[in-house]
């Protein structure tokens, strides 16, 4: 008999099952939904590995090339699917090589679970081999962790885990096990968590402020809505919809609430931030209401403080309390899920258009078009743009692809240029700027969506950094298309060099390998493109593919990504060029 | 803003990790905690916590709600010494013959209310307990004679003010 179903037959006899703790994991694996998890064996570990080989038709484990991508193939996966991403990893290096995707995962609200390996209980503190103590260094990159030292903890603990994951504002959980716990038998029952009496996920909404907030929506003569990831996270795509046609307010959204709201729709007016359009920013400091919406004031987003928004009254609709009045004072706080929020909000708010208003935004667009994106996108000079090649990949997926971006240039130009249609279809590392992110995110992402496809976008230095998921690619046989927007150089950073550093290209200069021999290498379908002549044919190609595919595209190299406001200033100072 | 002396006390579950997760938030702001003290509290099973930070409200607010974020903390306040009752204690130790050589040490026990805990041939222990500024007093005008021993406790403190977790607590026991 199949284990699961024996599990279940026992359980309804009311029966615990005399099980191992590791294979009580596999349980509360399987109990929580889990279909995929990525990770890498290793001594304290093996003993869940055996119970994996065990279960290997109902858990899909895929090896990753390094515990790094196994956790930002975990993220993928959950930014794709909205569900827990997993990865477990050994002690010691595997755990610690967790470290910058919990830290990632913990500063864009990522749910994910990770599970490491531990020494066994009794040499905990001895400097075994392969011990560190990873309780003491995820702590401050964790939404919650804790180490299970006896195998009965376990069904208690991964529930936990999993709700605290994946409830009110979500996060990374770890939760580290010592060996002896994996061996150790159990009586297993599995109940889910329903709640944690010390942690309130979700506020409730107060309705004396959403009175309010609709009393100073239907007073505003230049409403303007600043939406971010709260809305894919909390499922309100439909109710912001609902509420931006209703109210006719102009919405703009921070990199990670991309895709949220349609791109073509007409009150979508674009980006906020360092790199954002130019009348999102711009027009922060002319409007007289402005309505945050699941999104956290960071400052790539407000440049300096003491200059934003400050002629605006401020409504911040917000899950997470210690977020309200963090980094921007506001009038008003709607705490709750922004689709319980939005939902009650509706009803209260005057059908209205505000197209005097929504015009300006059109007069900046023309502005910003005169001055940068006609530039980019119809070039004067033969090297090939970014943008050139956003916009033909927009043209090859008509705006239905899961874009995923790795952290430089060629990430700002994809969230300006790139189009949607669904939400959950932009994933990049917004908060913590991570490098090497794209690849291994893009593995997971599409192992989350299996039915979209899913480009990864990244560029020559970040492309390397994880450049080693290229096996876990070829070896899964997972269908992803891989572009590099190659400049041969860390194009960023070098960016800043110039504006700010006098052209000193301090170790910005990139030697790189061949990419597309790289690629074969690993038995990937692989071209490169430096002509314009064959954007278009080379994109349309990759599309066509029904199996992975490497495109690399050599780009202009000292190419700037404008608009920008300049670390430190207002947003009023956005610069075009 | 200005600095100012805060109490934060902080209600919550016993649990291992979470004195390193709530000393990593005021790590991570690159605030000095001044005192920390951890004990059981009023409600059974609850602990409490009692840091003491000399900081502007702003930040504290903003402490106080990272610090209440955290899964197993239940509430947390934070109040100025104007709300408070506050005492912390410290203990003395100081060589035996000092006694009775130097008539001023008797006095200085009367006047500040402090308790001999211990005598011994060799040393006695002073106890003595009130605001900090009472301990440091007591501090200096023994020094001159040579301590041999010192410790001062964290801070502990009520609030004048009812706390606003009775109804949170009710709450658990009917769970
Ligand atoms: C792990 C990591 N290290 C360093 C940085 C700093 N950094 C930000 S962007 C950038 C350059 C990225 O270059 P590349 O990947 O070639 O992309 P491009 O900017 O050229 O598009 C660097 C080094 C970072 N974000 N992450």
């Amino acid at each position: 008999m199949e284990p699961v179903k024996e599990l279940k037959k026992q359980q309804t006899q009311e029966k615990a099952l005399k099980i191992t703790g590791a294979e009580a994991i596999i349980h509360c694996l399987l109990a929580e939904g889990v279909n995929t998890l990525y990770g890498y064996p290793g001594g304290a570990i093996m003993p869940v590995y055996d119970e994996l080989y065990k279960f290997r038709d109902q858990l899909h484990h895929v090896l990753t090339r390094h515990e790094q991508g196994a956790v930002h193939a975990a993220q993928g996966f959950a930014r794709a699917s909205g569900r827990v991403g997993v990865a477990i990893a050994t002690s010691g290096p595997g755990a610690t090589n967790l470290v910058t995707g919990l830290a990632d995962a913990q500063i864009d609200s990522t749910p994910v679970v990770c599970i490491t390996g531990q020494v066994p209980r009794h040499l905990l503190g001895s400097d075994a081999f392969q011990e560190t103590d990873i309780i003491g260094i995820s702590t401050p990159v964790t939404k919650w962790n804790y180490q299970i030292t006896r195998a009965e903890e376990i069904p208690e603990i991964l529930a936990k885990a999993f709700y605290i994951a994946r409830s009110g504002r979500p996060g990374p959980v770890l939760v580290d096990i010592t060996k002896n716990a994996q061996f150790d038998s159990l009586d297993f029952t599995y109940k889910p968590c329903k709640g944690v009496r010390s942690y309130k996920p979700v506020p409730q909404p107060d309705l004396a402020a959403i009175e309010a907030a609709a009393h100073l929506i239907n007073q505003a003569k230049k409403p303007y809505i600043v939406f971010g990831q709260g809305i894919i996270l909390g499922k309100a795509e439909a109710e912001l919809k609902a509420f931006v046609e209703k109210s006719g307010i102009p919405a703009a959204w921070t990199i990670l609430g991309l895709s949220a709201l349609d791109s073509d729709h007409p009150l979508n007016v674009g980006m906020v931030g360092m790199h954002g359009n130019y009348g999102p920013n711009v027009l922060t400091n002319e409007c007289d209401l402005l309505l945050a919406i699941g999104m956290r004031f960071d400052d790539r987003v407000t440049g300096n403080l003491a200059t934003y928004a400050k002629q605006a009254k401020v409504i911040h609709f917000e899950i997470d309390p210690a977020e309200v009045n963090k980094n921007v004072k506001v009038d008003l706080a709607l705490l709750g899920n922004a689709k319980e929020t939005l939902a009650l909000l509706l009803p209260k708010i005057e059908k209205k258009s505000h197209g005097a208003w929504l015009g300006e935004f059109h007069k900046k667009y023309e502005e910003e078009y005169e001055a940068v994106i006609r530039r980019d996108m119809k070039p004067d000079k033969p090297g090939l743009t970014m943008a050139e090649v956003i916009a033909e990949i927009n043209k090859a997926t008509d705006h239905n692809a899961i874009i995923v971006t790795d952290v430089g240039q060629h990430q700002m130009v994809a969230c300006r240029y790139a189009k949607f249609r669904q939400s959950k279809s932009n994933i990049t590392s917004g908060g913590l700027g991570t490098m090497g992110f794209a690849l291994p995110a893009a593995i997971g992402a599409k192992m989350g969506a299996m039915d979209r496809e899913v480009i990864a976008i990244a560029g020559d230095g970040g492309y390397q950094m994880n450049i080693q998921e290229l096996g876990t690619i070829f070896q899964t046989r997972t269908p992803v298309k891989i572009v590099v927007l190659n400049n041969d150089f860390l194009g960023m950073v070098r960016q800043w060099q110039e504006l700010f550093f006098d052209k000193r290209y301090a170790s910005t200069v990139m030697t790189n390998p061949d990419f597309v021999k790289i690629a074969e290498g690993y038995h990937i379908k692989a071209c490169r493109v430096s002509e314009r002549a064959d954007l278009a044919g080379a994109v349309a190609e990759m599309i066509a593919c029904p199996d992975a595919y490497f495109l690399e595209v050599k780009v202009e190299k000292e190419d700037n990504v404008f608009p920008m406001i300049p670390s430190g200033a207002s947003v009023s100072d956005i610069r075009l060029k | 803003m200005e600095n100012q002396w805060f109490t934060i006390s902080v209600y919550s579950e016993n649990q291992v990790g979470l004195l390193n997760r709530i000393s990593g938030i005021f790590l991570k702001r690159h605030i000095n905690v001044e005192s920390l003290n951890v004990s059981k509290s009023e409600i059974e099973g609850i602990s409490k916590f009692t840091i003491v930070v000399n900081t502007t409200e702003d930040w504290t607010r903003h402490i106080v709600s990272q610090i209440e974020k955290q899964i197993e903390v239940i509430k947390a306040f934070y109040h100025t010494d104007d709300e408070t009752i506050y005492q912390e204690s410290a203990l003395f130790k100081i060589g035996s013959h000092l006694l009775f050589d130097e008539r001023q040490i008797q006095n200085i026990i009367k006047d500040s209310h402090a308790q001999i805990v211990t005598v011994s041939r060799e040393f006695f222990v002073l106890a003595k307990t009130g605001r900090r500024h009472e301990i440091d007093q007591m501090y200096h005008e023994l020094e001159p004679f040579g301590i041999m021993q010192f410790v001062r406790s964290g801070r502990i403190a009520v609030t004048k003010a009812e706390m606003p977790i009775s109804a949170l607590l009710a709450e658990f026991q009917q769970a």
